[in-house]
């Protein structure tokens, strides 16, 4: 089969859909536009059946029960409903929040607010493989603590947070434990039972699915945990979500799941081998490093870095032909590397020098080896076009110099 | 965002890659930016003892797209200038060539004091008073 290009390795950032899922959804724009909340006739219960079919799929990709299934707008919704429902909910046992650096901006800025509103936030440092420390954690928790805020994937490096034991500590301490899981959830077995989670936040156009449509994971049992609702109207999806909900986009993400479920297994695998090959390829190169834990992470993320080479500048070398993301950030006004690379305690050269790897249900090996040479021929000749690689190479110290910051 | 024809030929096809003799009396070197900004560049020149001129630039750059297009840029201007003429280059002349968005001035205005420092190393390495630049600001 010839190599059809530009190669999409950006999965982390959104997934394509599959046509499984586009096929399932297609009647719910058409004939079956009812609203959901219709009583009154066939078109509303055709639509309400969808959505309980839908919620169904949903809640068995990760062990929940239906009714445990808040359907949002997506993850950053879903992240926002999950701490200030919380913090509002629970204003009476306490103020403060545990959450960690390493968190998705949906996270942390949701948390920056609740400080805004007179909330104590406690941000966790990561260790250098991205994971958190769980005695930190264990130290961090008062008696004002109401929720513990740890992502279960990151996404940017893959890594894997150890949610088990958080929840153990949580649970010890009578303290919720919500996750953002948008990058976990349908790539790797998430059980919300096993793991003990109370809350967890997730996306269907990170898994094949639509853009616009996500979930809130909200224990009904165990405990019995309430979120005050950030949005009023209509008393939709238990009074904790109001909106007419997006019937077609839910159908979709139902579809998505229940995929995720059947093919999961086979996926991980067939994935996380491509991303090994290419991995251990590129490591070939001199100076290269791989960021986070390589063990507890996602089967499709690979995060490196190439030192003496800028990021932004590799990814021209062949941004025609493959899409991927740079933890350098040049082109953004702030000129500042991803945050998440220096929690891991990355220099800002090494962070500048990053590219990141989202492999997907529809990448090839064929996609692969064209981007093992790509990356691998541009690393080289950008090398020989930096002055720190030639210092490096005459074993000059790059510290040493005094550069003249701007 | 899409870089401009220009920009993407200069990457592809740098102009002047490469090292000059920075020990000889007649090569002037400026190292200027900072690895934690992301972008550095090295620009060196070597000027004709005779003639005044500048015969050959050479550059290497750690740095996106735009900041290896400047400086390859400068490298090529600078050929054939005398070293006062070479002092006359303004950035806004390579954003203006190169097409820079606004987010990517910086990597002109870091060739431009490139340019500055490798004539400030070669003034001082023959005896003549290193030139103060008025500072832009980046």
């Amino acid at each position: 089969m010839e190599l059809k290009l530009p190669i999409y390795l950006d999965n982390n950032a959104t997934t394509p859909m599959d046509p499984r899922v586009l096929e399932a959804m297609l009647p719910y724009f058409t004939e079956n536009f009812g609203n959901a909340a219709s009583r009154n006739h066939s078109f509303g219960w055709v639509a309400e059946e969808a959505v309980d079919y839908a919620r169904e799929q949903v809640a068995k990709l990760i062990n929940a029960d239906p009714k445990e299934i808040i359907f949002t707008s997506g993850a950053t919704e879903a992240d926002n409903l999950a701490i200030k429902g919380v913090y509002e909910m629970y204003a009476t046992k306490g103020n403060h929040i545990i959450t960690c650096t390493t968190e998705h901006k949906a996270v942390l800025d949701t948390c920056k607010h609740i400080e805004k509103t007179g909330g104590q936030v406690t941000y966790l440092a990561v260790q250098a493989d991205g994971l958190i420390d769980l005695h930190e954690l264990e130290k961090a928790i008062t008696p004002k603590t109401v929720l513990i805020s740890i992502m279960y994937g990151n996404n940017e490096t893959g890594v894997i947070q150890p949610i088990r034991e958080i929840s153990k500590i949580a649970r010890k301490h009578g303290v919720l434990l919500f996750t953002d899981a948008t990058q976990a959830v349908g790539k790797i077995p998430v059980d919300v039972n096993a793991d003990g989670i109370d809350l967890m936040a997730f996306s269907a156009h990170k898994m094949y699915g639509p853009k616009g449509v996500g979930a809130l994971y909200v224990r009904r049992k165990n405990p019995r945990v309430k979120v005050t609702s950030q949005m009023d109207g209509g008393g939709h999806e238990r009074g904790m979500r109001s909106g007419t909900l997006n019937v077609p986009a839910i159908v979709g993400f139902g579809k998505a799941c229940e995929i995720c479920m059947n093919e999961m297994a086979t996926e991980s695998v067939r994935l996380s081998a491509m991303r090994d090959r290419l991995e251990n390829a590129l490591l070939e190169l001199e100076e290269t490093y791989v960021n986070g834990n390589r063990e507890h992470r996602l089967p499709h993320v690979a995060n490196i870095s190439f030192k003496y080479v800028e990021g932004e500048g590799l990814m021209m070398g062949f941004n025609k032909n493959i899409a991927l993301s740079s933890g350098s950030a040049c082109t953004s006004a702030s000129l500042e590397p991803s945050y998440v690379l220096k929690a891991l305690g990355l220099g800002d050269d090494l962070a500048h020098s990053s590219l990141r790897f989202g492999l997907g249900r529809f990448t090839t090996d064929e996609q692969i080896d064209f981007t093992i040479n790509a990356v691998k021929s541009t690393v080289l000749k950008l090398r020989e076009m930096s002055p720190l690689w030639e210092m490096f190479k005459e074993g000059v110290d790059i510290n040493a110099i005094e550069w003249a910051h701007h | 965002m899409a870089y401009s024809d220009k920009v993407i030929d200069h990457y592809s096809n740098p102009k002047n890659v490469g090292t000059l003799d920075k020990s000889k009396t007649s090569v002037g070197t400026g190292l200027v930016g900072a690895p934690e900004c992301g972008d550095v560049m090295r620009l060196q020149i070597e000027v004709d003892q005779e003639s005044g001129l500048i015969k050959d630039a050479k550059f290497k750059t750690f740095g996106c797209g735009s900041a290896i297009a400047s400086s390859s840029l400068a490298t090529e201007w600078l050929k054939g200038k005398t070293v006062d003429q070479a002092l006359e280059i303004d950035n806004m002349d390579i954003v203006e060539e190169l097409n820079l968005p606004p987010v990517k001035i910086h990597c002109s205005v870091l060739a431009e004091d490139a340019i500055k420092a490798a004539i400030n190393d070669y003034r001082v390495k023959n005896g003549l008073p290193e030139l103060v630049a008025e500072k832009k600001g980046h």
